[in-house]
This record gives structure tokens, sequence and C-alpha cells, in this order.
């Protein structure tokens, strides 16, 4: 239903790119085409930058020529104002893609004798437009001719008739207003310039200055209604729109080590993924800083670089603590491959320190980055401010594919695994380091609390720095608990005396055995023998028999021989016996 | 452009304004032929018959043809009298119908203030 109804909405409204960054994104691809949009707000806030830079960015990305009204700084003012921000007004001149008309209007110098209309502003406007064939206009500041002229009812009209004029030439125009006491603009410019209309502020609040931009009213489309972040820095506007990037970023399934290979181990064996963020939280002095020095280093010694945030420390003393841990990172920050940006967070608002992190990553394009710690920052905006600053951090380093490093302080007293949450959707691996205090030793002891798309370890692991970088340890789970530290390895002492003694019963067992062994076959040839001596009396004994019943069988025959016994005593015997069997 | 004129002007602002000697430069800005400018060209002719007989000379511009003007010269409200001489340069905007304002917009107050003296 949304859809069909929008549709041609959007045909019939075309829409003029601003070409200022995160606007187009909030206003759904710019203002609209050929009508006026009015920029309203207080001193100071912008106004007259967003006009020059839809014009300038008309001018070199859409080829579309602009024209600037100014009625309250001249020409050469202009230019000199913004070139500070890159644009180079004259050039454009030059090239006839920008005229720019300053409007004198002072009240002193004018004199009214009678009825008098601004025909010459539409004069001037006009051979402006033709003379460089202009498709944009900005009008900055027109309510001044309220100042200078004495019928605000004839002004009115005039304006009324300029707006509509503006309309029919087809140009699409910004119009400039100041903030009114309780109305968008002092002149109530709003009741004319009714298509589209910009609101942006400039609060000061906890004296850090922010400046905001927000669509009031853009008719006959959808746009992000929120109040937006902007910034004003060398490039011009820059608006934050905090789900201008949505989640489309791609994901890659490309592993980068952490520079601790019991680390990688404990992700699923291979690292973190490429673009993926990752916090690391702990309290105070538990190696934080070292596990950021060792995914820099590790990211330095692919040939990659990485940029390192550092809310606390100077460069020096980072690369001389870390050098104590076994890293050194001064031959990376010489070659270019690690940059370090440190600066005190209190320095300026949270805008600038984003846009600052946004400029830098667009200039050094690293493939990781570190931001150490990111809870410094809370000191300069309320928790609030500063999710809603790392969402946008977060957006934009996932959409290069850097993969980034936050660490987090978190303070004692509550859960460690709460102090965070407001973090923790954003970020992809979760590694707490937390103390383990026994014994009158503080140990440090890391878990992995969450780790997107890998089979992460569930362990916890003892966490060592020593000269040669960090260590993971297994600690062990016993009875008494976990076991780090002293305890750690006098529990694995224990265990080798242990190991040791058991091995000792085992070859005392082995040779008992053995010489049992030895002994029961000693026994076994024995009886063997003494078997096979009796299986030779019996044998004999048989072979004595046999031989004894022939011998009596050859001594009665040799006997009856000698008897001279023949045949008839045989047959006599004979017949006898046939006889009685008769 | 008939700018060039006798170096009267500082001797112009040193003695009372309205002397004699004095040459009145003036140029009217219109647009097209409305109501409005025509009225302003037939006030001016009047006006200056009336105060400046014989001593100035007036240009008629019509920024339709020269809207290039209109920006060069800083012309916003049609019509605008500019009084070119005597210097300094002044600005007057409206049909020219309230001949009091044209008289104090053209510094030629001053004067009647004289007379009725």
């Amino acid at each position: 239903m949304a859809r069909a109804t929008s549709r041609p909405v959007s045909r019939a409204l075309p829409k003029c790119p601003t070409g200022i960054q995160g606007l187009d994104e909030i206003t759904r691809g710019g203002l609209p085409r050929g009508r006026p949009t009015l920029v309203c707000g207080p001193a100071g806030c912008g106004k007259t930058l967003l006009a020059i830079e839809f014009l300038v960015r008309g001018a070199t990305r859409y080829d579309e020529p602009g024209v600037f009204m100014a009625f309250e700084e001249t020409a050469e003012e202009l230019t000199q104002n913004v070139r500070s921000l890159g644009f180079d007004l004259d050039e454009l001149s030059g090239r006839k893609k920008l005229a720019v008309d300053y409007v004198h209007v002072e009240r002193s110098e004018i004199e009214e004798t009678g009825e008098y209309d601004l025909e010459a502003l539409f004069i001037r406007l006009g051979y402006a437009i033709d003379s460089v064939g202009a498709r944009r206009v900005a009008l900055d500041t027109i309510e001044t001719l309220f100042g200078g002229f004495s019928d605000p009812a004839l002004l009115r009209a005039e304006l009324r008739r300029l707006f509509r004029w503006l309309k029919d030439r087809g140009v699409t125009a910004v119009i400039t207003g100041e903030r009114g006491d309780g109305t968008l603009t002092r002149q109530g410019l709003e009741e004319y310039v009714s298509d589209c209309v910009i609101s942006l502020d400039h609060r000061v609040t906890e004296q850090m200055a922010t400046r905001r931009l927000r669509v009031v009213k853009y008719r006959g489309t959808t746009h992000g209604t929120n109040e937006y972040p902007f910034l004003i820095d060398e490039r011009g506007i820059e608006v934050l729109p905090v789900t201008s990037l949505g989640l489309e970023h791609a994901a890659s399934e490309e592993r980068v080590s952490t520079g601790v290979p019991a680390l990688d181990a404990m992700l699923g064996g291979r690292g973190l993924y490429r673009g993926s963020s990752v916090l690391v939280s702990g309290t105070a002095g538990v190696g934080k800083t070292s596990l950021a020095a060792h995914l820099a280093h590790a990211a330095c010694g692919r040939g990659e670089r990485c940029l390192y945030f550092a809310f606390e420390e100077s460069l020096g003393q980072v690369v001389r603590n870390m050098r104590s841990v076994g890293i050194d990172l001064e031959p990376w920050v010489k070659k270019g491959l690690l940059r370090f940006q440190a600066a005190r967070p209190t320095l300026y608002g949270l805008e600038p320190h984003l846009a600052g992190m946004h400029k830098a990553v667009r200039d050094f394009e690293p493939s990781v980055v570190v931001v150490d710690p990111i809870t410094n920052l809370v000191t300069v905006g309320s928790a609030a401010e500063v999710k809603s600053m790392l969402v946008r951090l977060v957006d934009l380093l996932k959409v290069r594919q850097v993969t980034a490093l936050f660490t987090s302080l978190t303070h004692g007293g509550g859960s460690l695994e709460q102090t965070d949450v407001g973090l923790s959707s954003l970020i992809d691996t979760w590694l707490l380091l937390r103390d383990i205090e026994r014994d009158g030793e503080r140990n440090r002891g890391l878990y992995v609390l969450k780790s997107r798309g890998m089979a992460h370890s569930n362990q916890i692991r003892e966490f060592l720095l020593t000269d040669r970088g960090i260590q993971l340890r297994d600690v062990y789970l016993g009875p008494e608990g976990v076991l780090t530290g002293s305890a750690r390895l006098a529990q694995e002492a224990r265990e080798r005396a242990a190991e040791q003694s058991r091995k000792e019963e085992v070859e005392r067992r082995r040779r008992e055995s053995e010489r049992r062994r030895g002994a029961l076959q000693a026994q076994m040839a024995a009886l063997r023998a003494e078997l096979e001596a009796e299986e030779e009396a019996i044998r004999r004994m048989t072979d004595q028999e046999s031989g004894r019943q022939e011998r009596l069988l050859a001594d009665r025959q040799e006997m009856a021989r000698s008897r001279k016994a023949n045949g008839t005593e045989q047959g006599d015997l004979g017949n006898h016996k046939r006889g009685a069997r008769r | 452009m008939t700018k060039a004129t006798r170096g009267r002007a500082p001797r112009a602002k040193a003695e009372a304004p309205g002397a004699a000697s004095e040459f009145w430069n003036l140029r009217l800005y219109v647009a097209g032929q409305t109501p409005k400018c025509v009225a302003a060209i037939r006030n001016l002719n009047r006006f200056c018959e009336e105060h400046l007989a014989g001593k100035y000379r007036i240009e008629v511009v019509d920024l339709l043809e020269n809207p290039r003007l209109a920006r060069d010269d800083q012309i916003l409200a049609i019509p605008t009298l500019v009084r070119k001489l005597p210097e300094p340069l002044r600005k007057i905007i409206g049909d020219l119908s309230n001949t009091e304002r044209v008289l104090v917009g053209l510094d030629l107050r001053p004067q009647a203030d004289a007379g009725s003296e």
C-alpha cells in the first residue's frame, strides 16, 4: 500500500541532489527540483555555507550551474570565507559555473518617494541565471530586504511573487532565513516556501557546541525527521544520519589475526573477520592497550595500514609502553603504516571528534582502526550521544571493511558485562579482560563474551603480559575455582610432582610383574619337565608290558614245542570243542 | 555615460547645496513602461523643471534592455533615481510622487530650508 502510493509521488516529485554528504540520504534524494527550499536557523549555524555548497556541488558534480545572490556579504568576502572549505568561487565564476551577485541593501541610503516594486531584483536574478544557464539559485539572506524597505506588506507581496517566479523559471532554489522568536524565520518566510523547510541549529550543551539539522517539512515525500548532527570541516558540510548507512555492508569471510596466536585460537582458530568490530573492555590496567597494540602490530606486519586514535596517551607514551611488552611500534610509524591520532577527548565536542575520525579514515584508508579508549568520550557527551556517534563510526568502518578495535574502560563494582551493554549490540567480537584477585595477587583473565559468526572458545584464559608480548594460558578450573598466577604455578608444580610419582609407581609395577612373570615361567618349565618325565615313565612301562606279553606267548609256544606236542593234541582239542558245541 | 563632467563636485560639497553653478546629473532606472515607471518619468521631469531648471540632465535607463546595469549600479527597486552628480551618490526609490521626500532624497532640502529662513 505504502509502496503503491509512494511511487507516483516520487515520480511526480523529482529531486535535486545537493551533493552534501548525508543530506541527500535524509531527504531521500535531495531537495525538490524546481522549487524553493527554505533553510533557516540562528546566526552562525551554517545556512550560508549550506547554500554555497549546494551550488558548488551542483556546479562541480551535477553540471548544474548556480547563482548565489548574497544580501549580507560581498562576493569577495564570500569567496574568502568559503576558500577555507575548499570552495574556489573565483574559479567557478571564471568557468561560468557560478554567478555571485551581492545585493547591497542599506536603509539609510534609500529614500522612498512613492510607489515602487522590486522588479530590478528580478531582472538582476534573471540576468545572472541567464549568464551562466543556472539551474540552482541561492538567496542569502533575503530577509535583509525587510531592513532596507519600509513597507513590509509590499515586500511580502514581492517575495511571494519572487518565489512564484523562481518556480516558473524551473530553478531549484535555496532561501536562507534567520530564526525568529518562536517562528522558523523572522519574517515568516515559511509561509511562502511551503515545499521544503530545513532547520539548522547550533546548540551548546555543557560547553560543547553541536550543530544539528532537521528537515521540518518536505511536502510530498518521506524524509528523515530526526535532528541530525552535522559538521563543518574543510570539506564543507557533512550531515551524519545515524541510520544512513543502514546494514548493507558486505560481510567478509577473510580472517585476520589479532596478533596473539592463542587469542586467534580462541576465536574459532583463525582470528577475527576482516571488517568486524571488536570491543575490549576491562578495568584499569588489565592490558587493553597492549591487546590493541598487538592488533596494530600484526596489521602493520602484514603490510596493512593501521590508524590508532589515542585518547589517553601520546604517541611516545604508547610506543615506549608497548616496547616493554616486546612490541616495537616505532618502525611502523616511521614506515607510515601506523598513524597515531592522539587528542584529549575534552579538546572539542563529540561531533568534531567524529568528523576528525571520519576524515582520518578517509585520508589514511587504514585496514585496522584502534580507538583507545572510547569511554573517555563519555566525558564529552552523554552516553546516548556517544553511542549514536559510535554507531556512526562503526558503520563507517564497516562499510570500508575496516577492522576496528575499541577499548572500553569499565569501573569496578557492578557487573562488567553490563556496563557496556549499550555498545554490545554494535560489536561483533567482545573480549572481556578482568582481574582475578586471589591469594594476595591480581591476575588477568580473558574471556570471549561473544564473537559473531565463529565457534569461539567459552573458556577463560589467563592473560599474561610478558616481555615477549601477550601470552594466554589455560587457567585451572579446580574444586576451589579458577586458579591463576602463583596459584596456577603451584598447582602446575603439584601436578608435575604427582605425575612424576605416578610414573615411578608404574615403573615399579612394571618391574614387579616382569619379575613374577619370570618366576612363573620358570615354574611352568619345571612342571613341563616333570610331566615329560612322567610320560616317559609311562611309555616305558607300556613298552615293557607289551614286550612281556610277547615273550610270554613266545615262551608258551616254545614250551609247547619242547613238550613235543604236535598237531594231534591240537586236533583233539579241536574236536572236543566241536562236540561240545553240538 | 557622461561621467567625466566638470570637476565641480568637491566645491559643491563645500558650498551650500543648490548653488547656482551646480550641475545635476540624474539617472532614472525603469523596467519597461509600467504605470509606476511612466509616473516616475513624468514626476521627475516636472520636479527638475521646478527645482533645477537649466542645470540638470536626466538619463533614463530601461533595465529590461540593459539588465546588466541593475547589478553594476546596485539597483533593487523600480523605479530608482540615482543622483550621480553632484556627489555623493544618492538613491531614491519610488515613483517620485512625494515631492517632499524627493527633496530630502536629493539633498535639496537644506536649500528649501535656507529659502524659508
